[in-house]
């Protein structure tokens, strides 16, 4: 528990992706089974433990701090998991030089073996005998409150670095294997072979794309490739195997506890990547109208799924290929193959479920370049070209499937605050809040719209970092703010995916994927955009044909 | 809650005043005679006519403001008692930095110690701290919080050398107060064995001199300063540098610096996250919980005046402890430094 605890401290400081894998991958490496093959379910959040209630826990603090030293110190630190941690007084004083840590494994197999009633005693036992940082690591553990900042995808991606393997093998693997994978780690050791997929309805790695380059299309043909409208959905893989269902990710994550309508409408045998959308019937029954990006936020990262919000926002896939046609595998078919027993199968799903992605057609690229300047529906982000004759190849193989993603939309907006950045950008002021003119009558005032931290050079951050020390007006901790009016600001084209209503933003709007793209030290402010027409990029419900 | 020995000590705006002798402790504000525990800078002030601290924090301050930061000076030994008017004033040990003091203040047969900021537990680079009976005890409550409990120092900076072994090529960028963290920090480093040259910014250069001057040894230190193209020499070395400095350009000279900070606050993980903290060393210069209340406990005062910091908790666990205890409301103290 001593090197867990550890491990989680640090993960949760090193603000660095490689830096977090580098912890991971040390870890596996200097840690036995199963310790550290229940350490690997933990940070994939795949350890299914009976869950002990925050409210118990304060309960057993009770017994032991005064009440109102508990509220006075839960007000400062502000985190209940941290604060218990911190202040579970232990009788007999320090625990350093103790040698009767429980191990992880020990934890994972009283907790498996007790009944509900008795995991309250149990941790208590255990909060005695650990230290604060091994509390605060048990407490997450046992309250399922895990957020560490790492994606399971990035703990795949460190079980790759540290068995030097692709990822998508591990991906492939992942849903066959259970806690606490010694027969992964031996494989990836190299003690042993690899692990039988054994599980049914495995993850299958997907098939991704490169952006086109404009060479591309000077070297390409067109005639040897189709098009497709590019979803601004989610990405996901629907399989069906000898009656098991699953849904998942792009990369393989199990998503189908959070969209078990679309799951029961599994009907078929086999495998279809396509893209997760939104989508409610017609008032007349004729059809149905897709979502917006922001209606599939509403279903995204929910602990709890109401009724209301499964009628409101029916789940929905848009498929555009197939990987397994019954049981059998058609990957090594090409896509003109794939597609025409797409097209067959389709016709078996639930309509309102499942619909084909059309095709675009286009004789050359400048009929492709046309349509992707005018898609038919505000959820289309641009066109997709895949190669006619090409497999499905597991991650993003060069000269086979392309995105020709539409052009961001861009604002002219004024820096308002900047924050220090970590690791590299120590010391300098890199990520920046930027704000447009709200107006109401003649009163003119900038509201915050967003935060970019990417999408400039180095040189570039330089300048801006120099121009934010000379112009600062207040510093709060890392943050300063900058002096920004109608005379004297600076102005940053921000580009962006899209524009959604945000309750939780003063300005009432949250970007998508904001970034720099240009630094205007030619404009003055008070010709940065408005409220309004940002507000007038808003994409409503739209009407599906 | 007027007790007699209000006649004694009482808070004023510019700090805690006494009549009898006509002189202030700590204030924050110049005035006519000052009497001062300690030199970090919002205890010691520049500015008031006439200053008694022991002869280490005089120094400091003479570092600092300058050898003219006052009309005249006084340096008081620790345990020399001193009379002021009808009053007479002792310093003692509060084991918080170098020169550090508690000041006990006597008339009509009462006395009042005014801790200052203290700390109880070992230190390598000042004197230790020292239970002075009394009838009120002033104490400082910056961590008086039952969250607070800090480690063994020896154990932070064993996690410091640690991360040095395992992030060779990054320049660990430690922050540290410049007056007593800065160079107990060096120490424990020395005492852990580490011999390596330590690069120090330039605002801690003064005051680690004049600690060497005084006796405690810091081994070899080297101005953390980055000349063309030496940027690779500074790969797994340790730099010191005052907070502030962390928000400069100063930082990015050095090779993928890995941000440190050495401070009780470090204890709370959101803290460290906040201000962009990798590495977190739990190591402080003021008593933690566990510390304030068994001093509280081994002087039993008659009572207990709490001054900067988390009053409340304090005053709530003495009221549990039949203790009298009342927060001065002090302005001026600053809260966040340690």
């Amino acid at each position: 528990m001593r090197r867990f605890a550890e491990l989680l401290e640090t993960l949760v400081l090193t603000p660095s992706r490689n830096g977090k894998i580098r912890l991971m991958v040390d870890y596996f490496r200097s840690v036995n089974d199963p310790e550290r093959g229940l350490a690997l379910a933990a940070i994939t959040r795949e350890l299914d433990i009976p869950s002990v209630k925050p409210a118990l826990l304060r309960q057993l603090v009770s017994v032991r701090v005064d009440e109102e030293l508990f509220r006075l110190s839960y007000d400062y630190v502000g985190d209940l998991a941290e604060t218990i941690a911190l202040i579970w007084p232990v009788k007999g004083g320090e625990r350093e030089g103790r040698n009767d840590v429980p191990t992880l494994s020990e934890v994972v197999a009283e907790l498996l073996a007790a009944s509900r009633r008795e995991g309250p005693a149990l941790v208590k036992g255990w909060l005695d005998r650990l230290d604060p940082s091994g509390r605060y690591a048990l407490i997450k553990l046992v309250t399922g409150g895990f957020r560490i900042g790492v994606s399971s995808r990035l703990a795949k991606q460190a079980l790759a670095e540290f068995g030097e393997v692709p990822i998508e093998e591990i991906e492939e693997l992942w849903h066959g294997l259970e806690p606490p994978y010694e027969s992964l780690f031996a494989w990836l050791e190299g003690d042993a072979e690899k692990p039988e997929s054994a599980a049914l309805a495995p993850f299958r790695p997907v098939m991704l794309s490169h952006p086109v380059e404009d060479a591309d299309f000077t070297r390409l043909d067109p005639a040897d490739f189709a098009g497709e409208w590019k979803w601004d959905g989610i990405r996901v893989q629907a399989t069906v195997d000898q009656g098991v269902k699953r849904l998942y990710s792009r990369t393989g994550d199990d998503i189908s506890g959070a969209f078990p309508d679309l799951v029961d409408a599994l009907t078929f045998e086999g495998t279809v990547d396509g893209e997760l959308l939104i989508a409610r019937p017609l008032a007349d029954a004729s059809g149905i109208e897709i979502g917006t990006f922001s209606d599939l936020q509403q279903r995204l990262n929910r602990k709890r799924l109401t009724a209301k919000m499964l009628k409101d926002h029916p789940a929905f896939m848009r498929v555009y290929d197939v990987l397994f046609d019954g049981r059998e595998d058609v990957r090594a078919l090409s896509f003109r193959e794939r597609r025409q027993r797409l097209e067959k199968r389709v016709k078996q799903f639930d309509p309102r479920r499942f619909d084909l992605s059309p095709l675009v057609e286009f004789p050359s690229w400048e009929s492709l370049a046309a349509h992707r300047a005018e898609p038919p529906l505000p959820m289309i982000e641009g066109v997709m070209i895949k190669r006619w004759d090409a497999p499905y190849l597991a991650g993003r193989p060069r000269g086979e499937w392309f995105k020709w993603k539409r052009d961001p939309f861009l604002i002219d907006a004024v820096l308002l605050y900047a924050q220090r950045g970590h690791g590299k950008r120590s010391g300098f002021y890199s990520d920046y809040t930027f704000g447009v003119w709200r107006e109401e009558g003649s009163a003119r005032e900038l509201v915050p719209v967003g935060k970019a931290y990417f999408g400039f050079t180095d040189e570039e951050l330089k300048k801006i970092d120099r121009y934010v020390r000379n112009n600062t007006i207040e510093r709060f901790g890392p943050v300063r703010s900058v002096r920004a009016d109608a005379e004297k600001g600076l102005v940053l084209e921000v580009a962006f995916e899209g524009v959604n209503r945000s309750t939780r933003h003063k300005s009432g709007v949250a970007m998508r994927f904001p970034r720099i793209s240009r630094l205007r030290w030619d404009k003055p402010p008070s010709e940065a955009d408005t409220l309004e027409a940002v507000e007038a990029l808003i994409t409503g419900p739209a009407v599906d044909a | 809650m007027a007790s007699r020995f209000e006649d004694l000590l009482h808070p004023r705006p510019e700090g805690l005043y006494c009549p009898p002798g006509d002189f202030y402790i700590d204030p924050v504000r110049p005035v006519e005679r000052a009497l001062i525990t300690h030199g970090h800078a919002d205890h010691a002030r520049p500015g008031h006519s006439h200053v008694m601290a022991t002869g280490q924090t005089l120094d400091i301050m003479a570092i600092r403001y300058g050898a003219d930061h006052a009309r005249t000076t006084q340096p008081a030994e620790y345990g020399e008692i001193i009379d002021i008017g009808d009053v007479s004033v002792r310093f003692h040990p509060a084991g918080h930095v170098l020169g550090s003091a508690q000041i006990a203040v006597e008339w009509q047969g009462m006395r009042i110690v005014a801790s200052g900021d203290y700390k109880p537990r070992p230190d390598p680079t000042c004197a230790a701290f020292e239970p002075v009976d009394c009838d009120v005890f002033i104490t400082e409550a910056t961590f008086a919080l039952p969250v607070f409990r800090h480690p063994e120092a020896a154990s932070e900076i064993a996690r410091l050398l640690a991360s040095l072994r395992r992030n060779p090529d990054r320049a660990h960028m430690i922050g540290a107060y410049s007056l007593g963290k800065a160079q107990r920090v060096i120490r424990l480093l020395r005492d852990a064995g580490y011999s390596e040259p330590i690069y120090i910014h330039g605002a801690l250069e003064k005051l680690c001199t004049y600690y060497q001057s005084e006796g405690i040894d810091l081994g070899e230190l080297k101005p953390a300063t980055v000349a063309n193209g030496e940027k690779g020499q500074f790969a797994g070395a340790v730099v010191l540098g005052p907070p502030s400095a962390f928000g400069e350009a100063w930082v990015r000279r050095f090779p993928d610096p890995l941000i440190s900070f050495a401070s009780g606050w470090m204890s709370i993980r959101q803290r460290a996250r906040q201000r962009g903290v990798e590495l977190p060393l739990i190591i402080s210069d003021h008593a933690d919980w566990d510390e304030l209340i068994e001093t509280i406990e081994r002087i039993s005062p008659q009572e207990v005046w709490v001054t900067h910091g988390r009053e409340e908790a304090l005053v709530r666990w003495c009221a549990m402890n039949d203790i009298l205890a009342r927060p001065l409301h002090m302005v001026g103290y600053e809260d966040e430094a340690d």
